[in-house]
């Protein structure tokens, strides 16, 4: 009995010592519309994305007709509120169907996803008149918008971006290079961030203000599409702003607000961007065992090797906790819990296993894999951005460590 | 045009899953096996929606017969664009043993109950290929019967129904109320978008017992076994013609 008690003591102990509250985690994918919606995501997916992709792949061209048709079966942009037409669907119905087409390819689903970057800002700090103007649109016809914040010169380090903004009257005057931006090209208007202090000293939550720019505003200009390893057909350009003139009414909250505006965007994006990761590796997991149950050697099909059965084994242990990890970083935040250190794991995480998973998928496909005729070499080139674009793996690393070391310290 | 359309959707299991049949022979493994809308109804569901979209018919009910997840196949017909949705609830032994007779009988019943105008169907579900239900509804209805239909045009007070038939087309004239069953290339289904998942959320869906209709859920049929097709045997290659005869001779073949 006394053994026990000792047990049971030293359990409630951990569990005070780690200040965390045990929520019980109950997933509800049973529900009946987050299933419906998936199976039309998915029926989209391996109906439509899944021939078209290795086209794309190959000419680099933006994927309009696939765009418009995520667009008119409503699995873009689901993150705009009811009030501006949108379906105001939660975070973690947007991973569900970013998963599924991210399985049919990444591509199509960055360009898709795009979009809900771009868009967060706005509906986190944007006021009704600008989410009316700027969300609404989007409702109304398939347009695409952009998030510019990396530059040549800053990626990581979003404090030392250089573009600036100058009040001048009822205006800002915009100058500076942006680099990297998803949907530079196509996109209808961008996101921006600037630097409205110019002093050097000022803090990071102070100095940097948002704006909303609509795309054809004069001194915009998109540069030339960049061709990438992979995910080849979403269109990613560098943007020059030569004196841009936005007007006062397009700042997101008040001038200074920016740097929060910008960050807290990530918390909300970094799920999906998971879900995504997740769906390439889902895709990986199931091409290699559809082949190692096809390819015979040695006298029996590979996925009766040991030695495959156990690589297919650890794609799919990866597969299925990265699922978890983002599906608990989206009901995290959902809920209406902070969910940074959830973000960040899953991501980090789906980032770096989506890349061993499309590995070990060209591995298993042999010499085969190697060639563009099979599937699984475009999964590889594809999968190296998810360690890169929304917070690299080491700055994810980075978050997690101070999130976790927090909880220790009073 | 005030006319309603009952349109029948069967829960089956998914086209794209490999069937397995259970040891003891009593049938298919179900039990978390992936289900969805029988395909030929979908293209039912399409046709009824497409009409009404024409303004050519009023409403558009589905029907589902079967257990409590039959709510889920109408869901996806509301989503889809029909009105509403009656779940007609059979399960157990009853479930096991409905067929095309008891389902026709509850379609009857349905038909007059809803003064309904039109009746369109698949032509046979995949997982028993049947290919009789339509057939027997508009037997019992005593009302004509357009089956196999690849177009289908509205007139007035009937309907011009072009058949896919053995020897090539066939188009007939057969007067409302009637029977219509679908086949593949009727039209081509349309997703359910996300809105209209969402809508089809405030649609209602009935639930009635086969009783309620009067229906008599007896089968005279009994399934004995139920077994996977035999295993193709290997061939045997033979050098000539001669030795070709003489296997054939010697297996009885000839």
């Amino acid at each position: 009995f006394y053994a026990n008690f000792r047990r049971v003591c030293v359990l409630f102990l951990v569990m005070e010592k780690s200040k965390q509250m045990y929520h019980c985690f109950i997933i509800k994918i049973n529900h009946e519309q987050q299933k419906e919606f998936r199976d039309t995501a998915r029926k989209f997916a391996r109906e439509e994305i899944i021939p078209a992709a290795p086209h794309y792949d190959k000419t680099g061209e933006f994927p309009v007709p696939l765009i418009k048709r995520a667009w008119e079966l409503g699995l873009m942009n689901s993150h705009i509120p009811e009030h501006c037409g949108g379906l105001g669907l939660g975070i973690f119905d947007a991973c569900l169907i970013t998963e599924e087409l991210a399985y049919g390819c990444t591509g199509v689903q960055t360009a898709i996803e795009a979009n809900s970057l771009g868009q967060m800002p706005v509906i986190i700090a944007g006021n009704n008149d600008q989410q009316k103007k700027y969300l609404g649109r989007m409702s109304e016809e398939p347009l695409m918008c952009a998030y510019c914040v990396t530059e040549p010169g800053a990626g990581s380090d979003v404090a030392g971006i250089k573009t600036r903004a100058e009040k001048k009257g009822n205006e800002y005057i915009i100058n500076g290079q942006k680099m990297w931006i998803t949907n530079g090209g196509a996109a209808n208007w961008y996101f921006l961030l600037a630097r409205t202090d110019p002093d050097p000293k000022a803090p990071a939550n102070k100095a940097f203000t948002g704006f909303i720019i609509d795309a054809d505003t004069p001194g915009v200009q998109p540069g030339r599409k960049e061709i990438n390893m992979g995910q080849r057909c979403s269109d990613t350009r560098g943007i020059t702003f030569e004196d841009v003139r936005v007007p006062k009414e397009n700042v997101l909250i008040g001038e200074g607000a920016g740097f929060k505006v910008a960050m807290g965007a990530f918390d909300k994006t970094r799920p999906p961007v998971a879900a995504g990761a997740t769906g390439l590796a889902q895709r990986a997991l199931d091409e290699a065992t559809k082949y190692a149950l096809e390819r015979k050697t040695f006298g029996k099909v590979l996925a009766h090797h040991q030695a495959v059965s156990f690589i297919l084994a650890e794609m799919a242990m990866k597969v299925e906790l990265a699922r978890m990890a983002y599906q608990r970083a989206a009901w995290e935040v959902d809920e209406g819990r902070r969910n940074t250190y959830f973000a960040s794991i899953a991501k980090a995480f789906a980032g770096d296993i989506a890349n061993q998973v499309a590995s070990d998928a060209v591995q298993v496909f042999g010499g085969n894999g190697f060639n563009s005729e099979y599937p699984v070499e475009k999964l590889m080139r594809d999968a190296k951005i998810y360690q890169i674009y929304e917070g690299t793996a080491q700055i994810q690393r980075i978050i997690i460590a101070r999130e976790h070391l927090a909880k220790y310290t009073v | 045009m005030s006319a309603r359309v009952l349109v029948g959707v069967k829960r089956v299991i998914d086209y794209a899953v490999k069937i397995r049949v259970k040891p003891d022979k009593t049938g298919v493994v179900t039990d978390g096996v992936k289900h969805s809308m029988n395909p030929f109804c979908e293209i039912a569901i399409e046709e009824a929606v497409r009409l009404k979209e024409k303004k050519l018919i009023k409403e558009v009910i589905a029907v589902s017969c079967g257990p409590q997840q039959s709510q889920e196949t109408i869901r996806t017909a509301l989503a889809m664009g029909a009105d509403r949705g009656i779940h007609v609830d059979v399960s157990g032994k009853d479930y096991e043993n409905l067929g095309p007779l008891q389902v026709s009988k509850i379609l009857a019943a349905l038909a007059k109950k809803e003064d309904v105008r039109l009746i369109i169907l698949g032509k046979q579900a995949i997982d028993d290929d049947c290919n009789q239900t339509g057939q027997m509804t508009a037997a019992l209805l005593d009302w004509p019967q357009g089956t196999f239909a690849s177009q289908v045009d509205f007139q007035e007070d009937s309907l011009k129904v072009e058949r896919e038939i053995d020897g090539g087309l066939e188009t007939i004239k057969i007067k409302m109320p009637a029977v219509v069953t679908a086949d593949l290339r009727l039209n081509e289904p349309r997703y359910a978008t996300l809105p209209n998942i969402m809508k089809a959320k405030k649609k209602k869906i009935d639930t009635v017992k086969p009783s309620d209709l009067g229906v008599d859920l007896s089968s005279q049929l009994e399934v004995l076994s139920v077994e996977e097709p035999s295993q193709r045997q290997a061939g045997v290659k033979v050098e000539t013609v001669e030795d070709l005869i003489k296997k054939l001779r010697d297996s009885g073949r000839i």
